[in-house]
This record gives C-alpha cells, structure tokens and sequence, in this order.
C-alpha cells in the first residue's frame, strides 16, 4: 500500500532497507567528517588538546550507543511504573554490571578518576526532585542530549532549561538567602573562603560551603578495608557494591513485571528452576538493541576513565585545567587554576557552564559562586571538554539516526514544550541538590563502589512514582475535559 | 494538537498521538486498549521512536498482537493492535 510506494518514490537510488546510498547517510559522514576535521585542527595547533578530543569522541560513541539502543533511564524507572515495561530497566542493570566491572579494571590499575560523593540527606532529595521532573519531560539528562540529536526539538528545550536553571540556582541569593539554615550560614563562615567568593551569600554557596563540606564520602573498597586495590576493586565495589544489588533488582524486575505474563505466554503452570531461568533469560534479552547498548555502555565508559587517567599521568595533572593553564589558557578558569573535569561520563554540570558562559558575556556576575567561581570555572565551549562530550552525544545520536533514517525535525506542541522547560528546570535543581543526574550521581557512583548512587535511584524511583501518579490524574483530568475518550 | 480516539468502524478505532513524547504514546495507548474489547483493531498514529520500543512490551505482555509496523519515510508510523 502506501508505505512501499511512498519509499520509492522519494529514495530511488538503492534498496529500500540498505543503511547507505541516502541523503542521511550523507548527512552522518559530513557530521563525523566536520568533528575529525576540527579533531585535527585543534591537535595541529596544540597536542594537548587531546585530552578534550578524548571526551568528544567518548561523547559521539555514547550517543551512537544510546540512540541505537533507545537507552533513556528516565525510562528505566518510569515505563516501570506507568506502562508497567521493565525493557529499560533491565538495560540499565546490565549496563552498570557491566560498568562495574570495567571500573574496577581500571581502579585496580590505578587510574580511576572516580571520586565518591559525600553521604548526606541531599542525595535522596535532589534525586526525587530530579525524578519527578523526568515524567514530564520525556527523558532523561543524557536522554534529552541524544534525543536531540535526532531532531527533537522538545528535547532541545529540555536542555535549555536545565543549563538555565542550573545556572541560575547555583547564583541565586537575594530572597533564596533567607531559605538557608543559619548553621550552613555559620559554617560556610568558618570556612576561611576568600572574599570574593561570598560564601555567606547565596543558597547554593552555603549548601556547599556551609554542609556539603562537611559530609564524608567513601567507596565500598574504602569501607571495607581492603587493603589490595584488586581485591577492593573487584569484591568491595565491583561484586559487592554493584553486581549483588544488581542481580537483586534484576530478580524483583522479573518476579513483579515479567514473570506472570512469561509464564502465561509459555503455558507453563507449575514452572521448575529451569523454566524461571529462561524466563529471566527472556527478559534479559527482550530487548537485544538495549541489551546490546547497555553492553556497549558499560565497556566504554570504563575505557574512557582508563584513558583520562592515564593522560592525566602522561601530563601530570589531576585537572584540566593546569593543562590549559600551560597551554596558554586562562579565562574562566576557576580561582584554583580548575575546570569541570570528572574524568567520565557525567552530565549536567558542563550543561550549567554553558548558560553561565552565555550570562558571564552578558555582564551577569558569575565567578563569585562556588560552583562556578572557586570549583568548575567557565572555560569557553570551545575548551570545555565534558561539553565537547555532550556535544559529542548529540552528533553521535545525529550520525546513527541520519543512517538509520530515524533523524526528523520535530517541533513540540505547546503542551509539550511547557512540560520540557518546567521539567528541565525541575531536573537541574534536582541534579545541583543531588550532585548528579542519574549518569553522574548514580551510574558513575554505583559502578565505583559509591552506594550513595543507589541512594540517589531511591531517591528518583520515589519523585518518578509520585511524577507518573501525578501524570496519570492529569491526563485522566483533560481526557475528561476534553471528551475525547468519551465514545 | 489534542489527541484524538476515535471509533471508525466496526470493532475498529484509531488513536492519534502524533508530535507527543514519552510518556504520552504509551499512556494513551494503554488507556485506549482498555476501551476496546477482545478482538478490537487500533490503527495507532504516532511519531515518537523511543515510544514504539515501550508499546511493544505492552503489546507482548498483555497479550495484544502487533499486526503491523508500518512506517512512512517521515518518521510516522501507522501501527496496528489487536486486543487479546
């Protein structure tokens, strides 16, 4: 009918189902071509610069795997509740397995760049706030980033408001000063911060200064006083930190979402043992593309902190930022000669440079904050290598989707839009609160021994749960409005 | 542009979704099928991918066949349920 004529008529030059021989195919190779090119412009005018390339490329490999494997976390905790789908859920148990391991390859080598998050209450309530917010925008931090890759112009908003917002929450004073506990004021005081920082003005100055300082942090290899780093890798955070859980939640996927129906299709009443592990097979693999992405996941993200760490040796740095420092580039670094560096896969602060870039050009004062002005600094774009990571994700799900032909413009209606931006403001305070969106406050955490990570899925199960409640009530509300489910 | 559900035929609706993100497609669809009756036809408009990947878990579990997963070369698909 109309689909096999509609193919051929606007795509005579191949086969209907060859990747190649396409506009979009075109499209990918001039993308990946433009990123080599500027790969070797920048190489060509100082070799340090590949300690930045390393996050573009890591960055356009994330965004192949995420858009070919639909990988949105959001998902993974929302389709759970809403629709009752554990496919996401499920990949993202395999990536961090997979992860885990990769990570305590590369600790017990001694190149981690992995820092564990200080414990504290913010964790479970940046991660519900953060939670919540992905309901109504559709995706996730990193799912936002490679969805608009593939021309989703609501997730491009989704972006927007959480650099915005982001940027904005971590400057706010004025009235946002009298929401601070007067012993975060107090402490942020004691602190002995230089002046110009103002550490006693500011919300998110003193959460920083004045509590967040002051917590702890440890891996579970720390805790539990291994003293061989292979040994702390591998059992303290790999199987114990990571894997057991995972395999915990794995089974409670399968027994509350998957097993009745399994059993149901299979015609199988009295299951045995071996029924139940195909069963769990089945679901592992309900899915091979996510499956096959979460693999993929798991490998490069330990590689990509295999490769940072071991630059960092090669240049004897701990930041980016001394590097750039001697390679002649200082503006917008931070007061400790620092920029934002993680070393790995981690999304939204480099999103809040961006909009704190875009303001400090605009004359708003932004280098008196903590965040920006004393640990992330607001390097240009152009020498902000997380964000070359993210710009990186958005052109490799670009590349993958132009050659799958599933890139198309979208703009979203008014509905969509408003839920983009109020959701993205929700998600950046949540991961400013929380320290993280689910990539860098809970799968980074997780696969490196830090269990505050899963402190942080808590966290965002619970504002998720409350989000697709809420959600539900109103679309139940506007369908009973509008009629439209009336017949 | 509002979602529409419409009966147009016997035993046979359509659910329009298109230029809606997750969660809507899924939502909807789920709301719509519970509508239908066993044997009911949905002609399921929408064009947003990641959806179409939770729709057919949904399909899978409760036991209602996708008969068709057709997809014009702009991003639209037309797909077809049939309710267990």
């Amino acid at each position: 009918m109309g689909k096999q004529s509609e193919l051929t008529a606007i795509d005579n030059s191949a086969p209907a189902d060859s990747w190649l021989g396409h506009k979009g195919a075109l499209y990918a190779i001039i993308i990946v071509g433009l990123v080599t090119l500027f790969s070797m412009l920048a190489l060509s005018v100082d070799q340090r610069f590949i300690y930045m390339l390393v996050y573009l490329w890591f960055g356009l490999v994330y965004g192949v795997l995420l858009q070919y494997g639909r990988f949105c976390m959001a998902s993974a905790i929302r389709d759970l509740f809403a629709v009752k789908v554990p496919r996401m859920a499920v990949g993202v148990m395999i990536a961090t397995a997979l992860f885990s391991l990769t990570a305590a390859a590369v600790t017990a080598g001694g190149f981690s760049t992995f820092y564990p998050h200080p414990w504290g209450w913010h964790i479970l309530i940046g991660g519900a706030i953060f939670g919540f917010g992905f309901i109504f925008t559709g995706g996730c931090a990193t799912g936002s980033l490679y969805k608009s890759g593939e021309g989703n112009v609501g997730s491009m908003l989704v972006v927007l408001a959480i650099s915005v917002s982001q940027a904005v929450f971590v400057m706010a004073g004025g009235l946002m000063n009298r929401l601070v506990p007067a012993s975060w004021t107090a402490s942020a005081a004691a602190k002995g911060m230089p002046e110009q920082l103002t550490v006693t003005n500011g919300w998110f100055d003193q959460f920083m200064a004045g509590y967040i300082w002051d917590l702890k942090g440890v891996t579970m290899a720390q805790w539990l006083g291994f003293e061989n780093p292979v040994m702390g890798a591998f059992v303290g955070n790999a199987l114990l930190g990571a894997i057991l859980p995972t395999i915990a939640i794995l089974l409670a996927l399968y027994l509350f979402f998957f097993r009745k129906a399994y059993l149901y299709r299979a015609r199988i009443a009295h299951p045995g043992i071996g029924d139940e592990l195909s069963g769990l097979w089945a679901m592992l693999t309900t899915s091979k593309k996510t499956a096959l992405a979460g693999l993929g996941l798991g490998i490069f993200a330990g590689l990509q902190m295999w490769a940072t760490g071991a630059l960092r040796e090669h240049y004897q740095i701990f930041n980016f930022g001394e590097l750039l420092e001697k390679m002649g580039y200082t503006t917008g670094l931070s007061i400790q000669g620092t920029v934002f560096d993680p070393g790995y896969w981690y999304i939204t602060t480099q999103e809040a440079q961006w909009a704190g870039w875009a303001l400090d050009q605009v004359g708003v004062e932004t280098m008196d904050t903590v965040y920006f002005g004393l640990e992330n600094g607001i390097p240009n774009p152009l020498l902000n290598a997380p964000g070359l990571m993210s710009i990186g994700i958005i052109l490799g799900a670009a590349s993958i989707a132009l050659i799958r032909r599933e890139f198309k413009w979208k703009m979203p209606n008014l509905e969509t839009a408003v839920l983009a931006i109020v959701g993205g403001c929700l998600m950046g305070i949540g991961a400013r609160i929380g320290m993280g969106c689910n990539v860098g406050a809970f799968f980074a955490a997780v696969t490196n021994g830090d269990m505050t990570g899963w402190a942080f899925l808590l966290g965002m199960t619970a504002g998720a749960f409350v989000g697709v409640k809420l959600f539900n009530r109103w679309i139940e509300w506007k369908l009973a409005r509008e009629g439209d489910f009336a017949l | 542009m509002a979602v529409k559900f419409e009966k147009t035929g016997d035993g046979a609706y359509t659910l329009d979704v298109t230029s809606y993100v997750c969660p809507h497609p899924q939502v909807y669809t789920k709301k719509a099928l519970e509508k239908m009756a066993s044997g009911d036809v949905l002609t399921l408009l929408f064009d947003n991918p990641s959806s179409g990947e939770s729709i057919i878990s949904m399909c899978e579990s409760a036991g209602n066949e996708l008969l068709d997963k057709n997809e014009n070369s702009r991003g639209s698909f037309a797909w077809k349920i049939r309710k267990g």
